[in-house]
């Protein structure tokens, strides 16, 4: 799973709908990979008014990278040559660093997804629908 | 024509076997990748960037084209064996283990737009003895509604089994505040006819490419008919057996229908 997928997802349980704990995720016992993928500046320039960037703070506190910078970056133009290192940090942190295995605590109901081979299981027991 | 619901809930059908055939099946190949271009056309997405959600991804075959077409996709399966096929093809979007009747697991305002390739008819179908399709197809299109963002589109290709399932399936979808219809494809031939259901949520940028196709709409077009409309409609057969229906009803003696009821007959001399 992708870390720029981690600052999307949800606790899918639907008495936690409403709360503001279900995200993000809390990751823990995580195993990462870098994986080589082709660099697509407009596609980050265009994710990055959606991210949550309290959330990815978190989420790369979870698993174990402190150094980001506290606010987001702000209007970034993909075909300006001075942003491409930027866009290029944002690259690896987001699309390249992939997380293996590991488990995900839902804040609210406490409930544990396993990512397993890099596939997160939603899967809800019968009583938890 | 079999019909895999009938036969097992999907993450039971979808064995390792049947996944194996179901990608490697050039026919399936062919007949899938056409229909992921038709979505593709009719969400007539603008070329930038977008960020797209495949719900019920299978082995990643429309996913692929995603790929290619430079598109960023997550995908959902029920299907551990399809996803398994899916690792093995390296295919690039995310993959996630869900089952889209217990709710779509992202945050509001997510997705530029999904598809779904041959997926949501299951969602109709009542597997185990807590799956209740209503509250299921209810649940999907709400939490769908609210990962897409303003303004995005959802194409699905299904194969509803009869008509209540297309009417369940397109109210569920305009009770979550949806607009759109259902487009059908090949409406005359019975083998090849695609059932489409197009959605937007909000006013889309990009109008959906509905060029070409006849609408069949959740909404009732224009005004009602007047009663000197609907008689002048009616033909002399279907006005005779309204009639004796109405009659059969008040239990009066009615004669049985024949293939002969309300023909005219032959001249005489």
């Amino acid at each position: 799973m992708k870390f720029l997928t981690t600052n999307f997802v949800r606790c899918p349980i639907s008495k936690c709908d409403n709360s503001l704990k279900a995200f993000p995720l809390q990751y823990k016992n995580c195993e990462l990979i870098q994986e080589e993928l082709e660099f697509n500046p407009e596609f980050l320039a265009n994710i990055l008014d959606r991210l949550n960037w309290e959330a990815i703070i978190a989420v790369a506190g979870d698993l174990g990278n402190d150094s980001l910078p506290p606010t987001k970056p702000e209007n970034v133009d993909p075909k300006d040559p001075e942003n491409e290192q930027l866009l290029k940090d944002l690259h690896t942190l987001l699309i390249e660093t992939q997380i293996t295995e590991g488990e995900m605590h839902c804040g609210e109901c406490g409930h544990i997804y396993y990512i397993k081979s890099s596939i997160p299981n939603f899967l809800l027991p019968p009583h938890l629908v | 024509m079999s019909r895999p619901e009938q036969l097992a809930p999907p993450e039971v059908f979808y064995n390792e076997d049947e996944s194996q055939k179901y990608t490697a099946s050039t026919r399936v190949q062919h007949i899938q990748a056409k229909m992921t271009f038709r979505a593709l056309e009719l969400l007539n997405l603008s070329p930038t960037e977008h960020f797209i959600l495949d719900i019920g991804c299978g082995s990643g075959l429309s996913g692929e084209i995603l790929t290619e077409e430079g598109y960023q996709w997550v995908g959902m399966d029920i299907s551990p064996s399809m996803l398994a096929v899916a690792l093995n093809r390296e295919v690039e979007g995310d993959l996630f283990l869900s089952d889209m009747g217990t709710g779509i697991p992202f945050r509001p305002g997510t997705f530029d737009a999904a598809i779904s390739i041959s997926a949501i008819q299951w969602l109709c179908n009542a597997d185990t003895a807590n799956n209740d399709p209503k509250t299921r197809l209810k649940r999907f299109f709400n939490t769908l509604y609210g990962s897409l963002k303003r303004g995005g589109k959802f194409v699905a290709q299904f194969y509803p089994a009869n008509d209540e399932q297309l009417t369940s399936i397109t109210s569920a979808a305009k009770v979550a505040g949806f607009g759109g219809g259902v487009v059908i494809d090949d409406q005359d031939s019975k083998k090849n006819k695609k059932y489409y259901l197009v959605l937007t949520a909000g006013q889309a940028e990009n109008q959906v490419n509905l060029n070409g196709v006849d609408m069949k709409g959740t909404e009732r077009p224009g005004k009602k008919l007047t009663r000197k409309q609907k008689k002048d409609e009616e033909t002399k057969k279907t006005y005779i057996m309204r009639k004796k229906e109405l009659n059969r009803r008040r239990g009066k003696h009615v004669a049985n229908d024949s293939k002969f009821t309300g023909r005219t007959r032959r001249p005489k001399f």
